[in-house]
């Protein structure tokens, strides 16, 4: 194979067509499969007592009584924590493909189609010559604060990965006060937010670091009052009791069994996407005001690790919203009980219990990739809401909101028997089905109303 | 530079209130002022106290080289004037000269002209109302303008061989006829738009937090806007129900039955940049009536009238008038008795757009700036020249 | 109104400083005295049954050979429909007029234009600053006597010809090329191996 670089002006992707699907496959498939395998097999080892017996039954060394067994275990959560972040790091890149061939279907273009078979190892390229970037920073910037702000912005975005549950067993560890946690550690990407606008030493950097730590810092008020509305309806913080309080099917779901719960899930995923700085919410660097804003004087790996923190921030979001809201993990038909018969003795569960946890997590990537397919088209639809507009949204009808939601949840609770919750249950999935296929007939309608020469996509 | 200091002294100075006050450029390098335009911002967080338009980065002396170019070699300089309604530019410059010249263009000519310059206005308004759509945010809007637009550039193409700069029209008329087939073309294209419009009011023209962007703000009123010289869609936007093809009118325009669309403040107040932005688009939808009855009623005839190789006119002056897709656009032609001009004067009306943006940009966000720069349609080389 | 009529209004109000109505080809104008400007506009402005309101052009024209730089207005009045064009003749050595900013707004920018490219001094005029040349540009570019500095700032306003330059470019790149071509030939004769071939491109 003679490979002639820089002669010829054809892509890679058309002189080897077969190689660029085979590696597109790979990367499209190989790669998250091979994450998810080893989140299945490694994650739910991760609990004290499991490394002991595996020490115990596989290697005959006693794990339990051994001085070293703190270093074994972060050993072994250091592991972990590499998977849960090259699975950020993967999920943030194909996102953006998955966000571009979107974004171009709707605005009538094609998006990325050269590099790789459809265009999907863009990310790749892109995340390449990002590294490979000259790496500038301003003359009069605050070299320290400059160099250290991306960083936290990344550690606000992966400490929520160590409470996701993504499947009945896949967790990292499931905290107690998961919620709170929660809650607690996204307000890191606001400290990276106005530490770069501010060390950029440029105005616009710095409009867009106020703007952005002003509609951060204002928008966990309504989300964390929205996220205690589960909370409520489970009775626990824990990430794993609530998927547990829900079940399998629509009606089971918490958005469904309480018209409080409903409101609270949009009062929920609007305020996640105003802390995602997403459009209609994304001001702080709204490209056609500020140019980029917070971001502005970054090049090369640290704008890399901004980008990151926005896209990958979207599975955070569709991630909590899932979890609290929409069943997490539940799998129609897979009760606790048959987890647990499945787990069998042994130190290796059966391959069932493996199968359903594969289940498990495919029906909480699915839910998961459909709000954020949902968050890819608003960003694409909906204009952008002005800053004192964004504030008087938040304090006059957010914040509001979410109180009477969840007084009426403590109440429901109160009052409301269990058949009565089945039967709002039910009711509230109806509503839903019917406003999709309404969504559905309208959406046909309007194409077919538009008369005339449709655009050629025949270079799909 | 230098000259933002300058202007900073001469102009801008700090409140002693102690008020932490920025002062900021947007541009001459940015996304949405609509060319390279300087916007000099003094600023008190996100509210604005002044803004101050720095223009001129984009002068070529397109008025000197008037004066040194044969008439009918200035006729791509025109182009150049506004490149994205150029031809409205050809055409006031011919309007100009043939008055100069005492001649006339045979009605076929003045029919064509009518319809290339109306399909030249709605691919102009699709630009300035997908970029405005942009500016606020959306976008989408933007590349299905764009996408419309495409239809338009081709069929322009077809007719003069150039997708922007189109030097097509001539002093006594215009260079091509029509080609073969090319009315059911555009038949075929205005039938999709007047659907097409529909689906964009949907998106973006109604849309809530679009609406609620560009209400009430930038207000413009009717004196204000006489006052200060606004022309075309600023001014109908603020309810002054003028336009030169209806009130001056010229060429075939008073043959053809239109409505001419002016803000009622429907969303908000009258005069708000909402109201500017329905008028273009309403604007759109009247041009594609217009170029409908133009091809129903097209006459056969030449296409130029007859005009010598080398134009000298007597000496004198004259004015010529066209209703171009961002106001009235003027062009003064002095004559001295030779084959060059001795002057040639262009007012077009983002010149008198800028001029008003001081005015408006009093304690607006700076978002609102965005906006009602966007809403005036202002294009670098037409203010420029 | 015709044009007649507005100018027998303009006579019987300001008597010598306006003109006659001009019989040259084309469109006609109306001198009127460089002092008297500002009360004219505004008597055009104010006065019922003109209602001069709207301000279309302010422009100017450089004669010198009559010694003089005309400032020319277009006034229009949407009320009536009926426009006019108004002439003022300065002197080109000094030329000063009043501003009438107070009367259209829209003078305000035209206004700066015509002292950025022709010099004339508006008095009274709020803030009279260069607007498409840069603040520290030197001379008047629209006048006919203008010569370019032949330079701003460093950045010349000449390049040496384009073509002739690279024709020089070429001859010594054919020079090169020969030479290296008898070189290789020289050198390779008593080798008497074929030449490597170029590498394959697409066509």
């Amino acid at each position: 194979m003679k490979i002639t670089l820089g002669l010829d002006s054809t892509s890679l992707t058309r002189r080897y067509p077969r190689l660029a699907i085979l590696v597109t496959l790979f990367m499209a498939f190989g790669v998250p499969l091979g994450l998810y395998v080893a989140a299945l097999a490694i994650f739910p080892l991760n609990t004290p007592e499991r490394l002991n017996a595996m020490a115990q039954q596989w290697f005959g060394f006693d794990l339990a009584g051994s001085p070293y067994r703190y270093l074994v275990y972060t050993l072994f959560l250091l592991l972990v924590a590499f998977i849960a972040v090259n699975f950020t790091a993967i999920f943030g890149g194909v996102s953006t493909w998955v966000e571009r061939r979107v974004a171009g279907r709707m605005q009538s273009r094609i998006g990325p189609n050269r590099t790789g078979a459809a265009g999907f190892l863009a990310w790749v390229a892109d995340a390449v010559k990002m590294v490979l970037k000259e790496d500038t920073i301003p003359a009069s910037a605050d070299g320290l604060l400059f160099r250290g702000a991306p960083y936290f912005s990344m550690v606000g975005l992966l400490l929520p990965f160590v409470v996701l549950p993504f499947g009945e067993s896949t967790v990292v560890t499931d905290m107690n006060v998961g919620v709170f946690y929660v809650t607690a550690v996204t307000a890191f990407v606001v400290v990276g937010i106005l530490v770069s606008g501010w060390a950029s030493n440029s105005k616009w950097a710095l409009f867009g670091g106020i703007r952005g730590a002003a509609q951060v810092l204002s928008y966990e008020i309504p989300a964390g009052i929205a996220l205690m509305v589960p909370v409520l309806m489970a009775g626990t913080l824990s990430m794993q009791g609530i998927v547990r309080a829900q079940g399998g099917y629509p009606w089971d779901w918490f958005v469904f069994q309480n018209p409080a719960a409903f409101v609270a899930f949009f009062i929920a995923v609007t305020s996640s996407l105003a802390e995602g700085n997403r459009t209609p919410f994304d001001l702080p660097e709204a490209e056609s005001e500020l140019v980029a804003g917070y971001h502005a004087e970054y090049s090369g790996f640290r704008l890399a690790i901004f980008l990151m923190v926005e896209w990958a921030n979207m599975w955070i979001m569709g991630g909590l919203a899932v979890t609290l809201f929409l069943g997490g993990w539940q799998v129609p038909g897979i009760t606790d009980e048959m987890y647990k018969a499945a787990l069998g003795t042994g130190l290796v569960p059966a391959p069932t219990w493996f199968v359903f946890q594969a289940l498990s997590m495919l029906v909480f990537a699915i839910k998961t990739w459909a709000l954020v397919f949902t968050f890819i088209w608003l960003r694409w639809t909906l204009p952008r809401v002005r800053v004192d507009q964004m504030m008087s949204l938040c304090w006059k009808y957010l914040v509001p909101g979410a109180f009477l939601c969840f007084i009426v949840t403590l109440l429901w609770q109160l009052l409301v028997p269990p058949v009565g919750v089945k039967i709002t249950g039910v009711v509230f999935t109806v509503f839903a089905l019917v406003l999709l296929v309404k969504f559905l007939i309208d959406t046909r309608r309007n194409i077919d109303r538009v008369k005339g020469d449709r655009v050629d996509l025949s270079n799909w | 530079m230098a000259i933002d200091m300058e202007l900073d002294r001469h102009i801008l100075r700090r409140t002693d209130a102690g008020d932490e006050e920025i002062v900021v450029n947007f541009g001459p390098q940015h996304p949405s002022t609509h060319g390279v335009i300087n916007f000099v911002t003094q600023t008190n967080g996100e509210v604005i106290r002044r803004s101050v338009p720095d223009v001129g980065y984009l002068h070529r002396g397109l008025e000197k080289i008037g004066e040194q170019v044969p008439y009918p070699g200035y006729m791509p300089f025109t182009d150049r004037i506004d490149y994205l309604a150029a031809m409205f530019a050809n055409e006031g410059y011919a309007a100009a000269i043939e008055r100069l010249l005492g001649v006339e263009a045979p009605p076929r000519a003045k029919y064509i002209r009518a319809i290339a310059g109306e399909l030249c206005r709605i691919s102009n308004h699709f630009i300035s109302v997908g970029t405005m759509a942009q500016d606020i945010g959306a976008a989408t809007p933007l590349t299905h303008a764009l996408r419309e637009r495409e239809s338009i550039n081709d069929l322009l193409e077809e007719l003069c061989g150039a997708r922007l700069t189109f030097n097509y029209h001539r002093i006594g008329g215009v260079a091509f006829d029509l080609p073969v087939g090319w009315g059911d073309k555009v038949l075929r294209f205005l039938d999709h738009l007047d659907s097409y419009i529909q689906e964009w009011d949907r998106l973006i023209t109604f849309n809530e937090i679009f609406v609620k962007r560009l209400a009430n703000v930038g207000i413009i009123t009717r004196e204000m806007a006489i006052n200060y010289g606004l022309a075309g869609p600023n001014l109908r936007g603020s309810g002054v129900n003028w336009d030169i093809r209806r009130d001056m009118p010229y060429g075939a325009y008073p043959d053809f039955e239109f409505n001419i669309p002016v803000g009622t403040g429907r969303v908000g107040t009258v005069g708000d940049c909402w109201d500017r932005f329905f008028v273009r688009v309403q604007e759109m939808v009247e041009s594609s009536k217009i170029v409908r009855q133009a091809l129903a009623k097209l006459p056969e005839g030449d296409i130029q009238a007859k005009v010598p190789r080398k134009l000298k006119p007597d000496a004198g002056e004259a004015v010529g008038r066209v209703e171009s897709a961002r106001g009235e656009m003027l062009y003064y032609a002095v004559s001295d008795g030779s084959e060059k001009a001795y002057r040639l004067r262009v007012r077009t009306g983002s010149f008198m757009a800028m001029g008003i943006v001081e005015e408006l940009s009093h304690g607006i966000m700076v978002a609102d700036l965005i906006a009602v720069i966007a809403s005036l349609d202002v294009v670098a080389p037409e203010v420029d020249r | 109104m015709t044009q007649e009529e507005v100018c027998t209004q303009l006579k019987e109000m300001f008597g010598e400083a306006v003109g006659a109505l001009s019989e040259t080809k084309g469109d006609r104008f109306v001198v009127v005295k460089g002092e008297k400007i500002v009360e004219v506009c505004r008597f055009l402005k104010t006065t019922v049954g003109l209602e001069f309101d709207y301000c279309q052009d302010i422009t100017a024209i450089d004669w010198p050979a009559r010694k003089v730089i005309e400032v020319v207005y277009h006034v229009y009045s949407l009320v009536h429909r009926h426009g006019l064009v108004v002439k003022v003749e300065t002197d080109r050595d000094k030329p000063t007029l009043a501003t009438v900013e107070g009367v259209w707004k829209a003078a305000t920018w035209l206004e700066r234009e015509i002292y950025d490219l022709f010099g004339v001094n508006f008095e009274g005029h709020s803030d009279l600053r260069r607007i498409l040349m840069p603040d520290d540009w030197v001379g008047y570019p629209l006048r006919k006597d203008y010569q370019e500095a032949g330079g701003y700032h460093g950045i010349g306003n000449t390049r040496p010809d384009p073509l002739v330059q690279l024709s020089k470019v070429t001859d010594e790149k054919r020079k090169a090329f020969v030479a290296a071509a008898v070189a290789a030939a020289a050198a390779a004769a008593p080798a008497a191996e074929p030449a490597p071939t170029a590498p394959e491109g697409k066509v």
